[in-house]
Order: C-alpha cells, then sequence, then structure tokens
C-alpha cells in the first residue's frame, strides 16, 4: 500500500498512535496544532496537549520542564519559528539539559508555497545541526517518518525531526526500520552520486531515470540522519563515483551538502556539488512551481548534474 | 522541623558570607543578586519546601528552579547547607570539571533541577515542571525565583501568560526586586515600572513584601500555598549586596569578584 501524505500528515498520524501505548507522551504546540496536526493527539488525549499560543521560545521552555519531570514531549510549530525564534531555548533549556524533548517542526523548506519567504525555513537543518548533541533527521516519505518515530520514543534525548507541508511520493516500503548514523542506498551507479533527503528525495531519483538516459550513471542515497551522518557510507561513495553532489529542499549553506563536505575534506576529499537553495529567501508561489524554480525537480537536478558533470 | 524567624535569620548570614567567600576564592561570579535573595532562599529551603536532600530526585518532591542563573552562588549555598553535597565542594565553584559550573548545569545529584543562566527561561522550564504534576496528578509545588533584569525578557510573560492560563496554582514565583541590573539601576536602564500590577494584570495572586524581613518572607510562603486557581508571585523588594556595606546597591557587584580589601570588609560586617 502507498503512503503518499505529507510526512506531518504521517507525523500527526503516528503520533497519536503512540500515545495509545505511550502514557508518557506528552505534545505541545504553538497555536498551530490544525497545520502541524498534532491535533489528531489532542482529540485523542485533550489532558496531554498542551498549547501556548504564539510563543514559541514559551513552547520550548516549557517542554524543558516537562520532559525534565519524566515525560518524552513532541512539540511542535513552523520549522522557522522553532528552530529560528526559538533556537536559544532549544539549545539552552533542551539540549544543554540533554532534555527529552523532540522538536519536530513541520512546514520546513520552500515546499511551504504561497506564504512565501518569512514561513520557508532554509536554515532549519543547519540551525539545529549546530547545537552539539542535537540529533537532526529528515524524513523523505510517511515510512520513513513513521520509523524515525519509533526511533526516537526509544531513544532518550534531544532531537529534532524535519516535516514537511507538502505531499510526498512514497520512496521507502512499510517494512524500512531507520537507523540513526546510517544512509540508504536507494539507486547504485557508477559515475556521479547524489546524496539526498527529505521531499526532494524522489525528484532526486527520477533525476538518476533521466540521467541514464543520458548516458550517465547516477547513484543515490538518502540521508535521512543528518547528524549523526552516515560517515563511512560517505566514504565510500566517494571512493567510487567521479563527482559527488547534495541534494536539499534547504540553503546550501549549513545543510546536508555542508555536512557531507565536513566528513569528505577530512576523511576522503572529493568534488562535491551543492544543489539546493543558493543562499536565498524563498518567495511566494505554489510549491510545485518553486521547486522547478529553484530547480529541484527531476529536470532541474538532471540538468545541474549534467551540466557539472560535462564540465569536469 | 522548621526554623525559627531567628534560627532563619542566622542561617542567611552565612548564606551570605559563603557567596562572598565563593566568589572571592573562585576569583569569578556573582555575588549581589544571590545576597539580595539570600532572605527567601533560606526562608524556602528551610521552612518551605517540601524536599529531602538525602533523595533530590524523590518525584514527588517540590522543585526550585533558579531562572536567574548568575545567583547560582546562594542555591550551591544552600544546597550544601542542606546536605544535599558536601559543603567542601563550594570551594570548587567555578573550577574544571566541577559540578557547581558558574551558572547552573542540570544535575539532580547536586539537587540542581535545571540549566539556567540565560534569562528568561526559567519561568517557562518551571511552568513545564508545574504541567507535569497535573498529568501524573501529583501535588508538589514548584517555585522559581525570577529577577528585575531577567524579567525584561519577553520570554518570561508568555509564560507569564500560560501559568494563569492554566490555572497553575502550583506555581509560586519569587521574584527578587533589588531594582539594579548590570548597565545601571532597572529604572534607568529599563523601567519595568510596577511588576506586581504586571503580575497581578497576568491573572496572578500578588504578594509585596521586603525581602530582607524574614517574618514576612515566611508569611508570604505560607499565603501563596493557600491559594488556589491561580498562580502566586512573591515581589520581594531587596537591595543588591545587602548585608555588606561596599556592595549594596552597586551594579559593578551584580558579577565583579571582591578584591582582597572588599573581602576582609565583607567578612568583618557578615560577623565572620
Amino acid at each position: 500500500m502507498s503512503l503518499n501524505i505529507a510526512t506531518r500528515e504521517a507525523y500527526g498520524k503516528k503520533l497519536a498512535a503512540l500515545g495509545e501505548t505511550h502514557p508518557e507522551i506528552v505534545v505541545m504546540d504553538a497555536d498551530l496544532s490544525g497545520s502541524t496536526k498534532t491535533n489528531v493527539f489532542k482529540k485523542a488525549f485533550p489532558e496531554r496537549h498542551f498549547n501556548v499560543g504564539v510563543a514559541e521560545q514559551n513552547l520550548m521552555g516549557t517542554a524543558a520542564g516537562l520532559a525534565l519531570s519524566g515525560h518524552t514531549v513532541f512539540v511542535s510549530t513552523f520549522a522557522i519559528f522553532a528552530t529560528g525564534r526559538a533556537w536559544e531555548p532549544v539549545r539552552q533549556s533542551i539540549a544543554y539539559p540533554q532534555a527529552n524533548v523532540k522538536v519536530c517542526a513541520t512546514h520546513a523548506g520552500i515546499t511551504v508555497g504561497e506564504d512565501g519567504a518569512s514561513h520557508q525555513s532554509v536554515e532549519d537543518i543547519a540551525l539545529m545541526c549546530a547545537i552539539p548533541s542535537m540529533k537532526v533527521f529528515v524524513p523523505a516519505d510517511a515510512h520513513q517518518t513513521m520509523s524515525m518515530m519509533d526511533y526516537l520514543i526509544k531513544n532518550p534525548g534531544p532531537a529534532y525531526l524535519r516535516l514537511g507541508r507538502a505531499k510526498t511520493d512514497q520512496v521507502f516500503d512499510a517494512d524500512y526500520v531507520f537507523e540513526e548514523g546510517k544512509g540508504t542506498i536507494l539507486r547504485e551507479g557508477t559515475d556521479v552520486c547524489l546524496f539526498t533527503t527529505g521531499f526532494v528525495t524522489k525528484a532526486a531519483l527520477d533525476a538518476a531515470s533521466l540521467l541514464e538516459d543520458k548516458g550517465i550513471s547516477a547513484s543515490v542515497v538518502c540521508m535521512g540522519s543528518i547528524k549523526p551522518i552516515d560517515e563511512d557510507l560517505i566514504v565510500a561513495m566517494a571512493s567510487k563515483h567521479k563527482v559527488l553532489f547534495s541534494v536539499e529542499e534547504h540553503s546550501v549553506v549549513g545543510g546536508l551538502g555542508a555536512a557531507v563536505s565536513e566528513v569528505l575534506t577530512s576523511k576522503k576529499p572529493a568534488r562535491l556539488f551543492r544543489l539546493g537553495v543558493q543562499d536565498d529567501f524563498g518567495q511566494s508561489a505554489p510549491y510545485q512551481e518553486l521547486i522547478k524554480h529553484y530547480e529541484l525537480d527531476k529536470e532541474g537536478i538532471s540538468r545541474q548534474v549534467l551540466t557539472k558533470y560535462s564540465e569536469l | 522541623m522548621k526554623k525559627s524567624i531567628q534560627e532563619l535569620e542566622g542561617i542567611a548570614n552565612e548564606v551570605r558570607v559563603s557567596i562572598v567567600k565563593m566568589v572571592h576564592t573562585a576569583n569569578s561570579g556573582h555575588m549581589g543578586g544571590a545576597m539580595s535573595f539570600a532572605d527567601m532562599i533560606t526562608a524556602l529551603f528551610y521552612n518551605k519546601l517540601n524536599y529531602d536532600p538525602k533523595n533530590p530526585k524523590w518525584e514527588d518532591r517540590d522543585r526550585f528552579v533558579l531562572s536567574s542563573g548568575h545567583m547560582c552562588a546562594g542555591l550551591y549555598t544552600i544546597l550544601a547547607k542542606i546536605g544535599v553535597f558536601s559543603e567542601e565542594e563550594l570551594w570548587q565553584f567555578r573550577q574544571l570539571g566541577s559540578p557547581l559550573q558558574g551558572h547552573p548545569k542540570y544535575n539532580l545529584d547536586y539537587g540542581i533541577e535545571m540549566s539556567t543562566g540565560s534569562l528568561g527561561q526559567g519561568l517557562s522550564v518551571a511552568n513545564g515542571m508545574a504541567l507535569a504534576a497535573r498529568v501524573q496528578n501529583k501535588n508538589y509545588r514548584v517555585y522559581s525565583l525570577e529577577t528585575d533584569g531577567g524579567s525584561q525578557e519577553g520570554m518570561v510573560w508568555e509564560a507569564a501568560m500560560l501559568a494563569a492560563h492554566y490555572k497553575l496554582d502550583n506555581r509560586c514565583v519569587l521574584f527578587d526586586y533589588n531594582n539594579v541590573q548590570i548597565d545601571g539601576f532597572c529604572s534607568d536602564v529599563m523601567d519595568l515600572g510596577s511588576v506586581a500590577d504586571k503580575f497581578t494584570a497576568f491573572g496572578w495572586h500578588v504578594i509585596e513584601i521586603d525581602g530582607h524581613d524574614m517574618q514576612a518572607c515566611c508569611d508570604a510562603l505560607d499565603e501563596a500555598e493557600k491559594i488556589k486557581g491561580k498562580p502566586q508571585a512573591i515581589i520581594s523588594k531587596t537591595t543588591l549586596g545587602k548585608g555588606v556595606s561596599v556592595f549594596e546597591n552597586k551594579s559593578k557587584f551584580h558579577g565583579t569578584p571582591p578584591t582582597d580589601e572588599e573581602f576582609a570588609i565583607a567578612m568583618k560586617e557578615l560577623g565572620n
């Protein structure tokens, strides 16, 4: 059965399901429960859902207090507010004392669409990776989201889960099991390797098919775990391909591309081109048009890969 | 076993001595605010807090969050005095590897309920602990120390709104209003006006006292505990650096250690 739903949708459903078997789970939101889908949990367990209104710093501080008192806390708002507005409380009150809070932020990246730049976080992965001990997971589809959540429940400690507004295409099967620090080879090739994460993973796979037609054999590796990152896999891929690419619905500064580069430079220096939002803010448009505009659709990705490959 | 007012006053004086000694020994740290809060923290830990120093992880304990983390010399002193850890460790304050960090680092073995230091976050955290009590059907109370400078942070007021909205009557703010911050008097830097009016407007039960009147501190803690349906705020009018003439009301002593000369004066005036 395919599950072509937004990762936020999968999150909402899974959270309510986890709530049944985990009485220690408490969920918090900041006036966005209809959008983040924490309202599904709220409907089932109203006494364990707390809304703080439009107050994201307070959201994180309060979550920390609940976590230090024995709860597993899932806290949600939009990515720009969770990681931007509330960065410091996340760092000081959640990460530093190792509070068991899972910051599950939705509406990450440009696929927010028409709301525009103020609501489109292209920096959240960078902001969360910079915090010591913070785990950073980015699911590509519903199945990966749910498996990441199973993992989060079993592993106490601060973590960031990056979720999106838009429907995703299925990438993983229902039997997929997530493990931190482990990437997944989705497609094996020999010329180029595309490291991808999140929403653009399906487009990267489709781009690989287009590249095949043009005579370029591409591997596609999905990195759901950005921090910790699968260093061995990165080194292995760097050893087997002529050139590498990173593809993300995030700035090319500080995201997946940066994380992969950090490994390469000390362990296996290689040429890596970072595809993503090129140090720019997003803008208003239907998300499919934005994806095309920022060249993160299958045609845009394959075009950029082709260009760089032919310049080698 | 509760202490008499006179006994509490004696302990508070010992707390002040310890604060000055700790900061002088480390040649680093914050004395002023810890000293203005010494009376209330003594009243709280000795005569009010439902807490077992030999079992600092007891799930039903009352909690105290030192939102204004720089005042930790006072907190560490009290925790040592009631027996959570040895008073010998106080002299390792701010030293490499010491659990007694310059600003509190979460460590229940030492009775430190939360990492603080960046002002404005403790009220929220304490609210979270109070909400947890509700979810778990527990009766513990959660106290937090708030300050004038620290309450210039907007997050404090987000949290104040939340406590009233959720009717957290197991929440009590101990507000130390000494009117001094790093760059001078609060009334000159960024006037907070009537904090009592502000908390009242936010839906809290407010009690105003002279923060150096030990009887008033104890009475206020008793009164707060009886309030139903509303969080409580005890606004204590205090003097920064209380007890030592050369420190009192001087913003410098928010965070500057004493010279040897100043230390000698302090020990004399505190009767040590």
